[in-house]
């Protein structure tokens, strides 16, 4: 047994070396397929932390009245927070709201004067909602809405919500993200396809190219799997090749992007590409092994029908 | 045409009885209702124009193709029932000579030959100390590391015939092997052949060529139209 595993190897390395150009055009190709690959999860990375930007900056605010006692608003805090959808409430104290009005107009003489003239503080607290994704604001909205119109008249807690002035802006950004990751999914699928499609063609035909050869083992009397094992080996070789060659292809256009991607998208795909190096690797090279690996065993199998 | 004795098929090494072989439905008849025996040591030759059905069957002997009706017996085996993991065993015991020789393009004449044997399972040593012996018994110790494109027809066929026979098979299966090769090429394949006969290996060869079967002087198949018209003990070519 160790015999045969021996000579398949040696004899599956240096068909791929004998067959040099065949074994370049099958990495060559491969290596495209590979690097076509990657490219998708290094894109796919970069829209999932844009839309997550982008995300993060929706929000509902509700403004309570200036009257509304605290334990009003601590309770529909807690209440906020315990719904499902409800990803973080943020509370703005009436003091709190002040100062950062204070700030935002520190350069402005004439409304800072106003603001004295008052005496008190005519700014109400405020809370800030986020959702854990855009598509539910519309469910924490109708809650609000239920809370304010079940308050008494007398004594308005909730003064105003601005979900239905940022409704359409959220609504929009909603249907953008749904579209763009509809998109890249089918993108992706598309261009993974073509890779499995193009890889297993060109390995196909390498192995076309040996067909007289398989024909010429069969009639020394050498088993399936003898056969099979020096061609499966090179499949494995091509993907191995292919796979660290498309990475090495990727580095360098992964340097030039990561300034840049940092700057607009405020996540530099260089630093993700070397903090999640083993899991690219093991996903790029393993994809690659395996196309290889499988599409030399179905391409000689043809072959080794009697 | 003698007449076959069913209970002593066994001292036969090969019996074909009453096999047929059609292709595309019954429109196409390669050979029909062959009867035949070769014993063990027999050196036959099959002669017979293009299409009379002699590679028909030489591919039904080593079981790349089935026939359409009877059945082909090696020793007492049924080579057709024989599942397919087990082919490869059974083909251990044939060598076979084509006339394109059908040499391995990537492989020097010592690997081509070395292959068939690592197919059979032989050990390092074994190859070490056989191929050799059998790259001199065609007489090409010299051309060793050659690859098939560095050599001559006549070469590259002695190749075929030393890798035919380094698994010491009990049958040779040689397919017109001397079609593609000049008279003294022919002529030393031939040679080749009959030496091996004499060591005891039996040979069954396919050809076209009339010098190569009155020079062996041993029995004659002559095929027409897939069917077997004559059988000579020590024929002449007659066609």
């Amino acid at each position: 047994m160790w015999v045969a595993f021996k000579r398949i190897i040696r004899s599956g390395g240096i068909g791929f070396w004998r067959n040099a150009f065949v074994s370049l055009s099958s990495v060559f190709v491969m290596t495209v397929a590979l690097f076509v690959i990657g490219s998708i999860m290094m894109i796919d990375q970069i829209l999932g932390a844009s839309l997550a930007q982008i995300e993060s900056k929706v929000d509902i605010n509700v403004y309570f009245t200036v009257e509304a006692p605290e334990s009003d608003i601590q309770a529909l805090q807690t209440r906020l927070e315990a719904l499902p959808e409800v990803a973080e409430v943020t509370y703005t104290s009436r003091e709190q709201a002040l100062a950062e009005f204070r700030e935002r107009h520190s350069g402005d003489e004439l409304t800072i004067q106003a603001l004295e003239e008052l005496g008190d503080n005519p700014l109400g607290a405020s809370l800030a909602i986020r959702a854990n994704n855009t598509g539910q604001y519309e469910g924490i909205a109708l809650f609000l809405d239920e809370q304010q119109s079940s308050e008494s008249p007398q004594a308005p807690v909730i003064d105003r919500v601005n979900f239905v002035k940022n409704r359409e802006a959220i609504d929009k950004l909603s249907s953008i993200i749904e579209v763009v990751e509809k998109a890249s999914i089918i993108a992706m699928l598309v261009l993974i396809v073509a890779a499995v499609a193009i890889t297993f063609n060109t390995i196909r035909l390498a192995i076309y190219t040996s067909r007289e050869e398989i024909s010429v083992m069969r009639l020394v009397g050498a088993s399936n799997t003898f056969i099979r094992g020096p061609f499966m080996l090179q499949g494995i070789l091509y993907g191995l090749v292919s796979g660290v060659l498309s990475l090495v292809i990727i580095y360098p256009i992964l340097i030039w992007l990561g300034p840049g991607t940092e700057s607009f998208f405020q996540f530099n795909i260089l630093s993700y590409f070397i903090g999640n190096f083993g899991h690219i690797f093991l996903i790029i090279v393993g994809s690659g092994v395996f196309l290889g690996l499988v599409s030399s065993a179905l391409a000689v199998s043809r072959y080794l029908r009697v | 045409m003698c007449v076959v004795d069913y209970n002593s098929k066994a001292r036969f090494m090969i019996y074909f009885d009453k096999v047929s072989k059609w292709y595309s439905g019954g429109n196409s008849v390669a050979i029909e209702d062959i009867t035949f025996q070769v014993a063990p040591h027999e050196f036959v030759s099959i002669v017979g124009h293009s299409g009379a059905g002699k590679s028909t069957l030489l591919k039904l002997l080593i079981a790349e193709d089935k026939p359409s009706e009877g059945t082909v017996f090696y020793e007492s085996i049924d080579i057709h029932k024989i599942p397919r993991g087990k082919l490869p065993k059974y083909r251990r015991r044939i060598g076979t000579v084509f006339q394109d020789f059908k040499l391995l393009p990537h492989k020097t004449a010592f690997e081509n030959i070395a292959f068939a044997m690592e197919a059979n399972g032989r050990s390092d040593e074994e190859i070490a100390e056989n191929v050799p012996q059998a790259l001199a018994l065609v007489d090409l110790e010299d051309k060793i590391f050659n690859f098939p494109h560095e050599l001559s027809g006549g070469e590259k066929q002695r190749v075929a015939i030393a890798r035919a026979i380094v698994n010491q098979p009990d049958i040779i299966i040689a397919d017109e092997p001397t079609g593609n090769l000049d008279p003294i090429a022919t002529y030393e394949v031939v040679q080749i052949l009959k030496k091996i006969n004499d060591l005891g290996t039996t040979v069954i060869m396919t050809t076209h060529n009339k010098g190569v079967i009155d020079e062996l002087g041993r029995r004659v198949l002559t095929m027409d139209s897939g069917k077997i018209v004559r059988d000579d003990a020590s024929g002449k070519y007659v066609l």
